[in-house]
């Protein structure tokens, strides 16, 4: 049901059950908040969203308050600024006088708000109580003294991921958002994807940099430092500084690395190709003796960890695949001693990623005789940003590098993994060429496109019909494990990934993307693919010549160390 | 062994009691839990929480939130300090500083050795004794720093 209300003196048109910010937001009349997160449950927390409404005693919150047939809303008078003012003031009261040496600095949601209210000086000092930097986690650093008690990053957790990792702990002035028994996020059941990051308008909750190890390792004449990119790379880049989302783009990154300092640049993409060929040969294997379906890929960390922890009843179901990061860190590994003739410790592989998990599985797998880890750092695209910065490298001055190093021939399906649905569609054109011997034809899979958090999809290879469902949002896999244990029992294949849309949308990302910029992010991948000419897996020659002169057959026992990974659980305690 | 035999049966009482899955039933089985071992631990509030589908940090946060439950067990001795409004300006607040200071405890905390816990508690509804201590239930009224002293000397002479 419609109906006219008055905002600011202007008539404008409401519906019944929408909030009164929901309006406002349609017609463009900003109202700030530090604690609302579209898509998610109002709770009116910070209060900064306060409107006056003819007729109500009080300023009510704009972000949960429905609005009204007879309602007349002033969304911008000085007792609503002043209030504005005073909570900010007294949001800082407790807050540390740091920001000059805060990863948030410039970016922070709570600063920007402190200048917009002209804020000049500490008006309220609160007692503060000390509390201990989480810092144990490989992925996120947790500094509560930054909180402001949003509780942004709980309904992430808990509403998206379905995790609930962190949650208000204690009552009154003295509730914190904590763990239990206060345990490092490190230990406890959190999945690292650093959607909470993405969300935190403060500095409370950043992911563990790795600059500095980087840097070293750049400025070490004894190592061999060569980075790895995910497809979400040059799209990210591109959003900061500006360019043109061109094929070019990638090569201009390419440059870019090598100016900062990397030897040698590589495109992830090859290793999801390899992927591709592992988990189809898996497949192919499970629907021919029909045990251990449905399939779940298992490329994204999170994910894996989530099954880990807290369903471990479906570690035989998972691909045992690795994942690119980790096969292409190896195979870098391997490549780099054989050709360029240096020790395994010697090579230092950084990969350059739109996730925080992948720090942490970047320190699950070492080469067997030489103990030397995989993938020796990994920098969130946030980061990578930040040291290009740091680095002084002038966009518009580099020119773009062709592709040189071993390994760049890559099909579009690797590039597809950038986002849900995609490494699907990616899976299945290889699957159908392994399982028939023929090409997949048309390619395109429209089901398993767009925007959304769930995509289902009946695919007929053969003469068999192939049901495959793509997850994203761990709360939407949750739910998606539910309606298998209830009896579900048709689905092949599950694509699931952690972060809601996919890597686009990654824990690494850059902070508070709108919808735009992850439809733009997809576009730019979804190109690719369309232009490109190798678009499966199996058709890449790089990959076919690794399989005829060194890995053998697909999922075979030779190649197990380089490709496969044996899984086991974890319970919190 | 036998204790955790004894735990492990509470529990499974209580889950074929509590539904599997219904949240609701999360405060009532912390309550008899608290009743039956006087504090909840780790493994207790993984296994709540595995039976009623909630991450553990949700079980605790609850907890957390009310005084009634603890995570570690009070002391032979419970001395409880009121500090409502009444309590408060008789000046309980330079009362419970004495206790921690003879006791060697923070309110909230229980002595090493087990015997002594103190807390202090929002009013306890006898204003018209205030300031009131309460040590394992026995209300002691308007009382002082002295008297309180004494109390606690009795006590520590019949340590368990």
């Amino acid at each position: 049901m419609q109906f006219e209300i008055e905002v600011n003196d202007e008539h404008v048109i409401a519906r019944r059950g929408e909030t009164i910010k929901n309006v406002l937001d349609r017609i463009g009349v900003k109202v700030p908040t530090l604690c609302h997160i579209n898509g998610f449950t109002p709770t009116g927390n910070c209060r900064l969203c306060v409107v006056e409404v003819d007729g109500l005693p009080g300023l009510v919150p704009s972000c949960s308050h429905p609005v009204e047939e007879w309602m007349k809303i002033r969304t911008h008078t000085p007792r609503v600024l002043k209030a504005r003012k005073t909570l900010v003031e007294l949001l800082l009261a407790g807050h540390p006088n740091d920001c000059l040496y805060c990863e948030k600095n410039g970016r922070c949601e709570l600063q920007e708000l402190s200048y917009e209210m002209q804020i000049r000086e500490r008006k309220y000092q609160s007692r503060r109580i000390p509390v201990q930097i989480d810092k144990a986690c490989p992925s996120i650093e947790r500094d509560p003294a930054k909180c402001i008690l949003c509780e942004r990053c709980i309904r992430v957790c808990n509403e998206m991921i379905g995790v609930g990792a962190i949650e208000i702990i204690g009552r009154g002035s003295e509730s914190r958002i904590g763990t239990t028994y206060n345990k490092g996020l490190n230990t406890n059941a959190c999945v690292k994807c650093g959607q909470c990051i993405t969300v935190c308008p403060t500095g409370a909750l950043i992911e563990k940099t790795a600059i500095h190890t980087v840097l070293e390792a750049l400025n070490n004449p004894r190592l061999y430092p060569v980075v790895q990119f995910s497809p979400t790379l040059p799209a990210a880049i591109a959003e900061e500084f500006n360019l043109k989302s061109t094929k070019d783009v990638l090569n201009i990154v390419r440059a870019a690395m090598k100016k900062m300092g990397f030897r040698q640049v590589f495109d992830i993409s090859m290793a999801a190709d390899l992927t591709l060929m592992e988990e189809a040969a898996e497949i192919a294997e499970r629907i021919r003796t029909q045990e251990g379906l449905p399939f779940f890929t298992s490329c994204c960390p999170s994910w894996v960890r989530y099954v880990e922890e807290l369903k471990p009843v479906y570690l035989s179901s998972l691909s045992t695949t690795r994942s690119p990061q980790q096969i292409m860190g190896r195979m870098i590994k391997q490549y780099i001693t054989t050709s360029a003739g240096q020790k395994a410790e010697d090579v230092f592989v950084v990969s350059a990623m739109p996730c925080t998990a992948k720090k942490e599985e970047a320190g699950k797998d070492f080469i067997k005789d030489t103990q030397v880890p995989f993938v020796d750092a990994v920098l969130t695209n946030r980061e990578i940003i930040k040291l290009i910065h740091l680095m002084g490298i002038d966009f518009s001055f580099l020119e773009p590098e062709p592709e040189d190093s071993a390994f760049s021939i890559r099909s579009s399906s690797g590039k597809l993994f950038g986002m849900a649905g995609g490494h699907l569609e990616g899976l299945i054109r290889t699957l159908h060429f392994q399982m028939t011997g023929q090409e997949m034809n048309p390619l395109k899979i429209q089901d398993l496109r767009g925007l959304k958090t769930r995509k289902e999809a009946r695919i007929k290879i053969g003469k068999q019909i192939i049901n495959v469902v793509s997850v994203s949002g761990l709360a939407h896999a949750k739910h998606l494990l539910e309606e298998i244990e209830a009896g579900r029992r048709e689905i092949h294949i599950v694509e699931v990934m952690a972060c809601p849309y996919g890597c686009l949308n990654g824990g690494g990302q850059r902070q508070g993307a709108d919808e735009k910029s992850l439809k733009s992010r997809m576009k730019i991948l979804y190109d690719i693919d369309e232009e490109e000419i190798i678009k499966a897996a199996h058709k890449n020659p790089t990959i076919t010549g690794l399989y005829e002169n060194f890995l053998g057959k697909p999922n075979n026992d030779r190649d197990r160390e380089f490709l496969h990974v044996s899984r086991v659980a974890r319970q919190e305690k | 062994m036998q204790q955790d035999d004894i735990m492990e049966q509470l529990l499974l009482d209580l889950f074929s009691k509590y539904p599997a899955g219904k949240k609701e039933g999360l405060i009532p089985i912390l309550q008899e839990i608290q009743e039956e071992k006087g504090s909840l631990t780790g493994e207790i509030l993984t296994a709540v929480a595995q039976h009623l589908e909630l991450p553990v940090n949700k079980v605790y946060g609850v907890a957390a939130f009310y005084n009634q439950f603890l995570f570690r067990p009070h002391g032979a001795f419970h001395i409880q300090v009121c500090d409502g409004t009444g309590c408060h300006l008789g000046g309980s607040v330079s009362l419970l500083t004495a206790v921690e200071k003879f006791l060697k405890i923070k309110a909230g905390n229980t002595s090493r050795d087990g015997q002594f816990s103190l807390e202090a508690v929002p009013c306890m509804g006898a204003c018209d004794q205030s300031p009131v201590i309460s040590i394992n239930g026995e209300r002691y009224p308007r009382i002082n720093e002295e008297e309180l002293r004494k109390i606690i000397g009795v006590i520590k002479e019949k340590k368990v």
